[in-house]
């Protein structure tokens, strides 16, 4: 009656090798790299980047372990630190021409030693918290009533246009919070104009009073058109802010979105906050001028005359130098959105939809009529140096504040284009509402605190459990590895975030688990004393306790899975754990165990004892069951 | 080794008034304390800032307060943590103040207090990480402190967390209800659920009693102990169910003391595992995980005791019978019963 089919063995060893598979990568330690990242919003790391990396250590005679494409940024191993600095050199020499304005960002830091095969199985080691390598921890709220006020005011120039347009006559036209207010002198013209705004700006709701002797339209958001615009501010805010973070060269940042207005940015490994917060908050501003395209200018731009008076010589994306005017026309301010998209009359040519808000549009439209058939550049300004993003030919006078720039342009540059246009600003402010900072000796020191609690209580459950079960206890105590190997596997399978408080989360998570083996070895023990044989005690005794076993996790998974909902920084890293724990531990205590049990005495036909400690009989001649 | 030879069942629920009456009695001073002296919260909470400082030689408190009070941040709280080395320093929340500045412009004081100047210090590790820092450095080249941690929590954020405390407790206590209520019946999931609040209330009522620090970590505590206590109630009350259907001439005292007795020796060896599970984080765990370990040691030691005392008696007050739980006759069994149809 003990014994297991062939299935269920193969299946344990299965989990078993699982386990140690994934749990493997967190033994081999770290050791240097380096890594290059892009440096300019205009640089993107391509695959391409790694071959050019390669080639450049091989040049320089340096070994790496490998060069890899990870993410956005190309990292590549090496043995020691000598070579690590070594390398650094070599590869910032060869991407950086220009030292003084670097392409690339080039930085020393720490990647897993383990080999690379178990990375090809998505073996990782587990995700360290900030509390456990050190770094930087920034909770940001954005400000969406800005975005919003902000949405209201570019709405405010499309409504003014499109009642000129039509030859609407209105008697004011005003923003008032979030809220766009048009007034009219009668009825009759409201009502046409009613009609106009809901076909064209189907985004508004519009609200109709009686002002005095004239009559009011109040326009605000729909509800799903006011979260479009909130969504759209935060994905916008969190690509600016990858732009940015990769310059401080971090091994792996966190850049996510928390809750409907936040978002979390970590930067482990980072320890001067004040660097941090100041290229976070940087700006990096958009200015659209005109191109000097004049002989001289043309002649500057070869390099074999001076540059005209009243321009400047900037580097076109791809690498072609362009001789621009100095007036800036418009600003990044004036920009209310960049889209990626496609030609309108021109079939399916990609473009890029710009959107101006109406000061813009009015400036622009006075610029293109006058400059018909020349070019405009739009440049970005990074850390005080700029760089042509796109320098388009202007076809015909643009009015109405949306424009398209199109021609000479795959999807994939379209979308870089309007990225880059994007990335020029936040789209709604941010104010740092949390902020940790944890030195790297502390998260080693924490590291090590939580290991040895782990350890130690590990260590006296096993031989209590060996002194009071025997070869039971044994077993238990087995399980209860097993089961911390499994939990370790889960963690880095699932790349969760661990920090000291999921280290206490594994410490009680065993302290827990124990709790079924003892279930189940007090149930045996109880089945002996009422007379059961040996094989029978083990049978019922796994059986019975398995519905107590079953009862009391549900209730603590309840209390886990409630932490895990409503939890929030260190409790949801308790909570994960924990629910993880739980679930490993039901496997190992009741399933592996008995596996074990079954192993070991399954195959005796005739068993007199199991080893489970002394079972005392209140009377030997009369059964406890019988009372 | 067999710790627990008892002969008889050990009539626990002839002493279940006095027994309840020591419970009130706890709960009421941990609710007295709780109201009047109420708890101390940590910055998570109640946003502020916090800043960990590692002296190089033992600190001396007095300079280093001087030094945060000539700030003027208002009331500024510095302390030892773990070793006389580290100190702790904790900064209100203010409405004038820049806070996310605040730890930098502290950092400057005490570094000025210790005759050095604060610069930016940029150095390889032996591993091959790039750090940069801002350090503290005398004119002799020594680093008189380092900033170990700061930690700044605006005031929305601490409402919130709050809040969202109480709904995670909320959570919590309803689905242990309701599983409880669904798996036994109505009056276990009620004996149950006060029995852990209970505990709940009397770990909140230490926390209140010696002003410990409150923090998001001893919530989590808080609510895995729930969870935790509530599995001795259900281990016991399973074997109520147990003994109701074995021994059918048991009146309803009895049948608890038999359950009780036969789980003892099972709820002593599990908790004194957990316990020393805990004890362990307690002793080796360090500073951050002191109040951690020390709300899971009370609330496991309590945690035995109100499963076996106050849950079983209340269930008693209640007045469980037989029939509530095992279902005389098979054929007219109720067909929601998640019961029906087991046979012994």
């Amino acid at each position: 009656m003990n014994r297991y089919p062939v299935w269920k063995y193969a299946m344990l060893v299965i989990a078993l090798l699982i386990g140690a598979l994934y749990t493997a990568p967190n033994f081999f330690g770290e050791a240097p790299a380096v890594q290059v990242s892009s440096g300019k919003a205009t640089v993107k790391v391509e695959p391409a980047l790694v071959g050019r990396v390669q080639t450049a250590l091989k040049a320089a005679g340096v070994n790496a372990d490998f060069v890899a494409l990870e993410g956005t940024s190309v990292r590549a191993r090496f043995v020691d630190t000598d070579t690590q600095l070594k390398a650094k050199d070599t590869i910032a020499k060869a991407l950086n021409a220009d030292p003084t304005d670097p392409q690339y960002i080039v930085a020393l830091n720490l990647v897993s030693r383990s080999p690379q095969w178990l990375a090809r199985l998505h073996a990782l080691p587990m995700y360290l918290g900030l509390d456990l390598r050190g770094g930087v921890h920034f909770l940001m709220q954005v400000d969406m009533k800005s975005a919003l006020t902000k949405k209201a005011e570019s709405l405010t120039g499309d409504l003014r246009i499109l009642l000129r347009d039509k030859s609407i006559r209105h008697a004011g036209i005003a923003r008032d919070g979030n809220t766009v207010e048009v007034r009219f002198r009668d009825k009759a013209t409201l009502e046409s104009a009613r009609r106009l705004l809901n076909e064209q700006l189907p985004d508004l709701v519009w609200t109709e009073t009686i002002e005095g002797e004239g009559f009011k339209l109040a326009g605000v958001l729909k509800p799903q058109a006011a979260r479009a615009v909130q969504d759209q501010a935060l994905k916008q805010n969190i690509t600016t802010l990858h732009n940015r973070v990769n310059e401080l060269g971090v091994s792996e940042p966190v850049i996510q979105q928390q809750g409907a207005d936040r978002v979390v940015v970590q930067l482990p490994g980072v320890q001067d906050t004040a660097k941090a917060k100041d290229i976070i908050g940087r700006t990096a501003t958009l200015e659209v001028r005109l191109v000097d395209d004049s002989a001289e200018a043309a002649a500057a731009a070869l390099g074999s005359g001076p540059v005209p008076f009243g321009t400047e010589r900037y580097v076109e994306r791809g690498g072609a130098p362009l001789i621009v005017k100095r007036q800036v026309i418009l600003t990044g301010e004036n920009l209310t959105d960049a889209q990626p998209g496609f030609d309108g009359q021109n079939g399916n040519e990609p473009a890029v939809h710009l959107t101006l808000d109406a000061k813009g549009a009015r400036i622009f439209r006075d610029i293109t009529r006058e400059n018909v058939g020349k070019r405009m550049a739009i440049l970005l300004f990074e850390k005080g140096k700029g760089e042509v993003v796109t320098a388009p030919v202007i076809r015909s006078e643009i009015g109405g504040g949306r424009v398209q720039i199109s021609g000479r342009m795959n999807t994939v540059e379209a979308a870089d284009t309007a990225l880059l246009l994007r990335a020029g600003s936040l789209a709604a402010p941010m104010e740092i509402i949390e902020e940790r900072t944890i030195g790297p000796s502390l998260g080693a020191e924490n590291i090590k605190l939580g290991f040895n609690s782990v350890i130690y209580g590990f260590g006296a459950i096993a031989v209590f459990m060996c002194l009071y079960y025997l070869l039971f206890g044994v077993f238990s105590t087995i399980a209860l590895a097993f089961n911390l190997l499994l939990l370790v596997a889960a963690l880095s399978m699932l790349q969760a975030t661990l920090t000291l408080p999921g280290i206490a989360a594994i410490a009680l998570a065993l302290g827990m688990a124990i709790d079924a083996n003892v279930l189940i070895n007090e149930r045996v023990r109880e089945e002996l004393r009422a007379g059961a044989s040996p094989q029978t005690a083990i049978a019922t005794g796994y059986e019975r306790a398995w519905g107590t076993i079953l009862d009391s996790n549900i209730t603590t998974l309840i209390a886990g899975l409630a932490l895990l909902a409503f939890g929030s920084g260190p409790v949801r890293g308790f909570a994960v754990v924990h629910c993880l724990g739980i679930l490993t531990s039901m496997f190992s205590a009741v399933v592996f165990s008995r596996g074990l049990v079954n192993l070991w005495y399954g195959r005796q036909k005739k068993l007199k004892g199991v080893s489970i400690g002394q079972v005392w009989r209140p009377d030997a001649a009369k059964p406890a069951a019988e009372l | 080794m067999e710790f627990f030879r008892i002969r008889r069942d050990i009539p626990f629920m002839r002493h279940a008034l006095v027994l309840n009456a020591i419970s009130f009695l706890t709960f009421a001073a941990a609710v007295f304390f709780l109201t009047t002296r109420g708890l101390h919260l940590s910055i998570e909470f109640t946003g502020g800032t916090v800043m960990e400082v590692e002296y190089a030689t033992s600190a001396d408190l007095g300079r280093t307060r001087a030094a945060v009070d000539s700030l003027g941040l208002g009331e500024v709280q510095v302390q030892n943590f773990g070793t006389s080395r580290d100190v702790l320093i904790r900064l209100p929340l203010r409405g004038d103040a820049k806070q996310s500045e605040l730890a930098s412009r502290v950092f400057d004081a005490l570094c000025k207090a210790e005759a050095g100047t604060v610069a930016t210090k940029q150095y390889t590790t032996p591993q091959g990480e790039q750090v940069s820092r801002p350090s503290c450095s005398t004119a002799g080249g020594s680093e008189p402190l380092k900033l170990s941690r700061t930690e700044f929590v605006g005031p929305s954020v601490g409402e919130e967390l709050t809040w969202d405390g109480i709904k995670a407790l909320g959570a919590t206590v309803v689905g242990i209800m309701l599983y409880l209520a669904f798996r036994f019946e109505w009056k276990f999931s009620v004996a149950g659920i006060v029995a852990n609040l209970h505990d709940v209330v009397i770990i909140l009522g230490f926390f209140a009693f010696f002003q410990w620090e409150f923090s998001l970590a001893v919530l989590a505590a808080v609510l895995a102990v729930l969870g935790y206590s509530v599995n001795e109630s259900v281990v016991i009350f399973d074997r109520v169910r147990e003994a109701f259907r074995k021994f059918r001439k048991l009146n309803t005292r009895e049948v608890i003391d038999h359950a009780i007795t036969s789980t003892i020796s099972r709820t002593v060896i599990t908790h004194g595992s957990t316990l020393m599970m805990v004890v362990s984080m307690l002793i080796f765990g360090g500073p951050t995980l002191h109040y951690f370990a020390l709300a899971l040691t009370i609330g496991i030691l309590f945690g035995i005791y109100s499963s076996v005392f106050v849950a079983a008696a209340i269930v008693m007050w209640l007045g469980v019978k037989r029939e509530d739980l095992v279902k005389v006759s098979t054929k007219d069994g109720d067909p929601n019963d998640p019961n029906a149809g087991a046979l012994v």
